[in-house]
């Protein structure tokens, strides 16, 4: 499947570091997990990277002040995955002081995979791709789970966004200096990064970068550049490591169930900044972008950033905006406001003009079998959303519903428009439901028995 | 800046192809074996395509409005049903037989079941059938001669075997002749003479361009095979069900259709003549009618291809293609069910 790629607009726009922002709204649900529980009050004083949310259990994050002010408001605001969420707004001092207790780690490299991993989760880090799933969870794999292979996803295949393309070309170092810091961890022997070959340019600089750091590379181990082919979705986890080592993760697992960890360029950049400086996540590199705005662009942004402050620095908007993405055309999530903050999850922010807005309707499907066709996960689309619509959870599962990644490729591909995601995220929430409500009878049963 | 965004689940892009598309560029490679059909059997075959069009076109439209559901003619499919039937009927019927036909092809072969996506066989070859079983008699004689040409694409004169039947037929009664112990000597000379005329080069060159006897849409490969190309370069047509279907009945031809022995049989011969080439690339390609997966659209054309060859072989009539194909479109959903591809990841016999 090849969408239509339009990266032109910011794939040589440098990454510039955003204006320091006078306001933040930082949502406490960060991560794919549990959010955040606050803990500061209205009228405290925080820096740069005080902690102001404490994980809500071993699936989530910490979150940290991305400015240093006070905190002037926890309440509801609206969040970029939909709806609203609870959020702490800080007001800027303007100073942008980083809190004293963060210490720098020149001795960064003989870090024990420990102290990697706690580094790492007391920042808050989690996947920058897009998913935020927490990254320490990640490279906490089970004792019965060997990994010995580490793949950062460079290939950026979703259409618009530039944002780790252009972190390649720029921060290769850093780049790999997370990737030997990740390998440590979970003792892989072996780093790949896989990059779409239609981004030539960075394949050429990181494979430099990794020969001039040939010695910083462990015995034993290797890390290498594997440009991999251009289709959609080739970033997706299990494409990827099935693209670079032929291994195919079974149905309902996960990469490590095939020894393989698989992260973000930018989470790696995210993990040596969090074990060199110490630093929590408080800013991420995003693209912001679309025929609207006036100067698209690739910004560093601290999270909490209103996106309404973006649009200015970008130069505002020209002419009618018909749709809002966070994220890319083929899985972001529509926004029905602009008043929404940068979360640690948000790759990019798309604007569509009024004309580029797809608004057909859905059409009697054809049953032309171009969804069976382009699947990924080879599943049969076709059948799973009559399945749902029919409410038909369980066959709907067993044909595939939760192998489902997503992706858009069925709906992008399909005559008559049918919304496909729709269905398959209408009966997963289903599905979750149902596991939800058997869970909660189970636990009624045990109470009484 | 906006007060309103339009909120709508991923993906908010998507390929620039719709129904309409899709019907219209069949449409559109199905004119070179129209225009080819006027020119073999004169203005009266486009008359004929017309009016199954609009007959098609009308009784969609109207018991869309009876049902109280969109009109949605403009779609093309009724179009395509209408063209389709029109190239199932022989060139010399009375003006009423199309009409009839895609009335019946509409009415209860498409919109009784709820319209376009839902009907379980083809409309168009179930109007054919319909016609058939009504009027086997016009359905069966009615042939024109090609431009200038004869019947069965021959010119041996004083056989009657040959003049007033299609080369499908010809081939058929050939083979009924040599099978037949009771043939005279004379006789089977004939039919000797008449088999080697049937697989000479002038012969399958007219089946190739189409100047024989036969429905109107259905001889001329060459003009079939240009609007199959381009529905194919569209991604229209997947190779799959024509190819695995007319490989088939190429085989089994070979095999068992000679009369002189297994492998002696004319698979070239087979696969031109009659409506294999129409059949295999515009009517079992039917979407709605046909399997999903791919391995469903492969076993969908070898069962279409051994169902012709039986029908053609040695069963009642001279051509197989439509019934099988309608018999295949019953079995489309019980293909899909069991040929769901392998999930990424899935282990073997896990279901």
């Amino acid at each position: 499947m090849h969408p239509p790629t339009s990266k032109a607009l910011t794939k040589d726009v440098a990454i510039a570091d955003a204006r320091l922002p006078e306001r933040v709204v930082i949502p406490l649900r960060q991560s794919l997990g549990a959010p955040a529980t606050p803990c500061v009050a209205v009228g405290d004083e925080v820096k740069v990277g005080t902690k102001i949310g404490e994980p809500g259990g071993f699936v989530s994050v910490p979150v940290h002040a991305s400015i240093s002010g006070k905190v002037a408001a926890i309440g509801r605001f609206p969040h970029p995955s939909g709806g609203e969420d609870m959020a702490v707004v800080i007001e800027g001092d303007g100073a942008d002081t980083w809190d004293e207790s963060l210490k720098e780690r020149p001795d960064f490299a003989s870090m024990t995979p420990d102290e990697i991993r706690e580094a790492v989760k007391e920042a808050g880090l989690v996947g920058l791709g897009g998913a935020a799933f927490p990254t320490h969870v990640k490279l906490s794999p089970p004792e019965a789970k060997p990994i010995d292979a580490i793949i950062l996803n460079g290939a950026e295949c979703e259409p618009w966004l530039t944002a780790d393309h252009r972190l390649m070309l720029e921060r290769p170092e850093e780049i790999i200096e997370g990737l030997i810091l990740i390998m440590k961890t979970v003792g892989a022997k072996r780093g790949i990064v896989g990059i779409e070959s239609n981004k030539p340019d960075a394949v050429k600089i990181m494979r430099e970068t990794v020969k001039s750091m040939g010695e910083k590379v462990p015995d034993g181990a290797t890390v290498e550049v594997m440009p991999v082919q251009v289709k959609y979705p080739q970033g997706a986890e299990k494409q990827l490591i099935d693209s670079c080592l032929r291994r195919k993760v079974p149905a309902g697992g996960l990469p490590m169930d095939v020894g393989v960890v698989v992260q973000n360029v930018g989470t790696s950049l995210a993990v040596y900044e969090a074990c060199r400086f110490g630093r929590p996540l408080v800013k991420r590199v995003m693209t912001l972008t679309g025929t609207p705005v006036v100067k698209p662009a690739n910004y560093m942004a601290r999270v909490g950033t209103l996106l309404t402050e973006l649009v200015d620095e970008a130069g505002g908007i020209k002419g009618d905006i018909g749709k809002v993405i966070s994220g890319g055309p083929m899985m972001g999530i529509a926004q029905f406001t602009l008043d929404i903050p940068v979360v640690k999850g948000m790759s990019g922010m798309l604007f569509l003009a009024p004309d580029q807005v797809d608004d057909r309707q859905p059409e009697p499907c054809l049953r032309c079998g171009a969804c069976v066709h382009v699947c990924p996960m080879k599943i049969v689309p076709v059948m799973i959303e009559k399945l749902v619509m029919n409410e038909k959870i369980p066959m709907a599962i067993k044909l595939g519903l939760n192998d489902c990644i997503e992706c858009g490729s069925c709906a992008y591909v399909c005559p008559s428009k049918r919304r496909l995601v729709h269905y398959f995220k209408y009966g997963k929430y289903l599905a979750a439901q149902a596991r939800k409500k058997e869970a909660d009878r189970e636990a009624a049963r045990k109470e009484t028995s | 800046m906006q007060d309103h965004l339009l909120i709508s689940a991923s993906p908010h892009i998507r390929q620039d192809v719709s129904v309409r598309k899709v019907m219209y560029s069949v449409v559109v490679a199905m004119v070179p074996a129209i225009v080819g059909s006027v020119y073999f059997y004169g203005p009266r075959a486009l008359i004929l395509t017309l009016l199954a069009c609009a007959a098609a076109m009308l009784t969609e439209a109207a018991i869309q409005k009876m049902r109280g559901v969109p009109v949605t003619v403009a779609d093309g499919s009724a179009l395509v049903t209408g063209i389709l039937l029109a190239f199932n009927i022989p060139p010399g019927v009375p003006w009423w037989m199309p009409v009839v036909g895609a009335v019946f092809a509409i009415a209860i072969g498409k919109q009784v079941f709820g319209g376009l996506g839902y009907n379980p066989l083809n409309p168009a070859l179930l109007g054919r059938a319909f016609l058939l079983a009504s009027w086997p008699v016009h359905m069966t004689t009615l042939w024109l001669p090609g431009r200038g040409g004869t019947l069965s694409g021959m010119s041996l004169s004083g056989i009657d075997v040959v003049s007033q039947a299609t080369p499908l037929a010809v081939m058929r009664s050939v083979g009924e002749i040599i099978a037949d112990p009771s043939s005279t000597t004379h006789q089977l000379v004939q039919a000797r003479e008449v088999l080697t005329q049937l697989g000479s080069h002038e012969m399958i060159a007219n089946l190739f361009v189409g100047n024989v006897g036969g429905c109107i849409g259905e001889t001329s490969a060459l003009l079939l095979l240009i609007g199959a190309a381009y529905l194919m370069f569209k991604h229209y047509i997947d190779w799959r069900v024509p190819g695995s279907y007319i490989l088939t009945v190429a085989a089994l031809t070979w095999i068992f259709g000679g009369p002189s022995g297994f492998f002696t049989g004319n698979a070239l011969f087979h696969i031109l003549a009659g409506g294999l080439i129409l059949g295999a690339f515009y009517m079992a390609t039917d979407m709605v009618t046909s399997p999903v997966t791919p391995k469903g659209m492969l076993i969908f054309g070898v069962g279409c291809g051994v169902l012709t060859s039986v029908i053609r072989l040695i069963g009642g009539y001279p051509e197989g293609v439509s019934y099988s194909i309608l018999l295949m479109n019953v079995a489309t959903p019980l293909i899909d069910g069991r040929t769901r591809p392998r999930k990424f990841g899935e282990v073997k016999n896990s279901g």
